[in-house]
């Protein structure tokens, strides 16, 4: 723990120094070769000081009367998004994990679905957003209505039950004949062969499925919520500010360095989840 | 199933062998432990069948050890497997405590243990001690109490709350040992269990089942590849042969009842005159080929 703690510090001081230390040297147009830009423009527009980014982070959103802090706007941006992708995330992993339950359970199944599984990888999220927000919009029941964030969450998801449903399989797979054999002699039934034997195996392999589908969340999140058109993320005020950027360029800063803290907040999530069974992921004995 | 204590497990069909086992003298009217009536298996592979086993007669009486022994690939496995249920037989019959071997595994009337330990990882050695009497409804208590009283058994009581992976193999063997034992099963089938253990563990542990299989007076079917380990540990050694597995002999070496072994018959003339015996049977000629068998073999 001490030693990721210090392993991380030394990584933000590192891109710092990185920063600040280019700022310093590059030439402030950048450097252009034949018309081609090969080192980026280290002008206060393109690149400004991180103490005018922090400076804008405490000053007021906008100029009108009232206005929140920049940084509680962009906290309140980051924890909606946040939360979106963790409604997408827990159905990833629920959808990941019956995908590979079934395909497990059933030979048939897994040469039906895995290709499908596999496939639907293949389509861009892209052309898969609008699609999704249309179909949503036609669904109507009762008081229920959909919401714009919910096509965001569907996809956040899509994006999460890849890993897990590849990884589940092979994790669910993975007892040793002699351990199967032995449940069998114990006259035991597939659901309790499930639970004390092919479930606990597979966390080994759940765990990296689990934490790659909580990245592939955020980062639908994010850009779902940018080709939807959501308000009130972080995608979306990303896109706002950086609009804005010629006339105040440290304030899209902000919002980017939500959504890097959305990716930290989800990473520590996993790392807990990691703890809690941790007593799964001692190697395989014989 | 129903919450069984794993001491009324006994209260099975016919009279139950007393405890102290028979030495193949006491053969009882009750139903023989294993009854196994011209078996065959055969498996099907693209390169053509295999006939793993063909026309298998063997009789395992209650309370009595018997262990297979024969050269690699003659069918040893396959016969336990097909005994514990966990594979069909393409021909003949098969009954365990006189009812079929599903019915049997499904009343939890035998123990098994395997070449690999197959301890659980996760789970500490006592959870893995206890992991059949919670599969089979045992309450907490009497599974603390059960998985106390084997881990004692077996020498292991200081590690309860060790991890498998904490322990040695000859240890892991043990506490799967103990797993198979922890219902009290009146039949135990056990393919090598002690494949893997150095020559010092290996007799320990010998001399340890005997004495365990003494008290519980349980029925032992055992695959073996050695030679003095199944004139040590049996009352009858069933010698197969090859390509088609078959018996070839049952040779009776009954050393004394079993909890009366000791060590020292390791190096009694008695016991080198049955592993004698029983190496001339693997050896020899099938007497269908009209060879003298056994004649000058050492
Ligand atoms: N599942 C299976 N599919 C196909 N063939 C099999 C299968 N299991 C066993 N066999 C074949 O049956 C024969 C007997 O195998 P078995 O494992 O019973 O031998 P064994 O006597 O236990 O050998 P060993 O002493 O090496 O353990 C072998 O020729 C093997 O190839
Ligand atoms: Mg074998």
């Amino acid at each position: 723990m001490r030693r990721q703690v210090l392993t991380g510090t030394a990584g933000v001081i590192s891109l710092v120094a990185l920063w600040e230390g280019y700022k310093l040297l590059a030439p402030d147009d950048g450097v252009v070769v034949a018309g081609m830009t090969v080192l980026p423009r280290a002008n206060d527009v393109a690149m400004p000081h991180l103490w005018d980014m922090a400076a804008r982070a405490a000053a007021p959103v906008t100029s009108a009367p009232g206005a929140d802090p920049l940084w509680l706007a962009v906290g309140q941006a980051a924890a909606f998004t946040l939360g979106v992708a963790a409604v997408g995330w827990v159905i990833g992993v629920t959808v990941g994990l019956l995908t590979a339950t079934l395909m497990q359970r059933f030979r048939t199944a897994e040469s039906a679905l895995l290709p499908w599984v596999v496939l639907s990888q293949t389509v861009p999220l892209i052309a898969l957003a609008p699609l999704v927000r249309r179909w949503g919009s036609q669904l109507e029941i009762g008081a229920f209505a959909w919401q714009d964030w919910m096509s965001v969450a569907v996809i956040a998801s899509y994006l999460a039950f890849f890993p897990v449903s590849v990884g589940a399989l092979r994790g669910l797979s993975s007892p040793d004949a002699v351990h199967v054999d032995l449940l069998r002699s114990y006259g035991v039934g597939w659901w309790r062969t499930y639970s004390t034997l092919r479930l606990p195996a597979a966390v080994p392999h759940l765990l990296p499925a689990v934490r790659l589908a909580a990245a592939n969340a955020v980062v639908g999140a994010v850009v779902a919520e940018v080709s939807i058109g959501l308000r009130g993320g972080i995608g979306r005020m990303i896109v706002e500010f950086g609009a804005s950027a010629s006339a105040d360029p440290a304030k899209q800063w902000s919002p980017i360095a939500g959504a890097v803290v959305v990716g930290l907040v989800a990473a520590g999530v996993c790392v807990l989840l990691s703890r809690a069974l941790d007593r799964y992921r001692v190697s395989e004995v014989s | 199933m129903s919450a069984t204590a794993p001491t009324s497990r006994s209260a099975r069909s016919g009279p139950v062998e007393p405890v102290g086992p028979p030495d193949g003298s006491a053969a009882t009217a009750a139903a023989a432990a294993v009854e196994v009536r011209g078996v065959s298996r055969r498996f099907a592979s693209r390169s053509g069948d295999v006939v793993a086993l063909s026309d298998v007669d063997l009789t395992v009486r209650a309370g009595e050890f018997v262990s297979l022994i024969g050269p690699s690939g003659c069918g040893k496995s396959t016969l336990l497997r097909l005994i514990a249920d966990l594979d069909r037989p393409t021909g003949g019959e098969l009954t365990v405590f006189g009812r079929p071997p599903h019915v049997a595994r499904q009343n939890h009337d035998f123990g098994i243990a395997f070449q690999q330990a197959g301890l659980l990882p996760w789970r500490s050695v006592r959870a893995n001690v206890e992991l059949p009497l919670e599969l089979h409804g045992t309450g907490r208590a009497a599974r603390r109490a059960r998985a106390a009283e084997l881990l004692g058994l077996v020498g292991l009581a200081d590690f309860a709350d060790h991890r498998p992976d904490q322990l040695s193999g000859g240890m892991q063997q043990r506490v799967a040992i103990a797993r198979a034992l922890a219902e009290s099963p009146s039949l135990l089938l056990m393919d090598e269990p002690f494949g893997a253990l150095d020559e010092m563990t290996r007799e320990h542990v010998q001399t340890e089942l005997l004495r365990l299989r003494a008290e519980s007076g349980a029925a032992v079917v055992f695959v073996t590849h050695s030679i003095p380990e199944a004139v040590y540990l049996s009352d009858r050694v069933v010698v197969m042969s090859a390509r088609p597995g078959r018996v070839r002999e049952i040779v009776p070496v009954a050393l004394g009842s079993a909890g009366d072994r000791t060590e020292e018959l390791r190096e009694d003339d008695q016991f080198f005159d049955r592993v004698r015996a029983v190496r001339e049977a693997l050896h020899g000629t099938d007497p269908a080929d009209g060879t003298a068998r056994g004649v000058d073999q050492r």
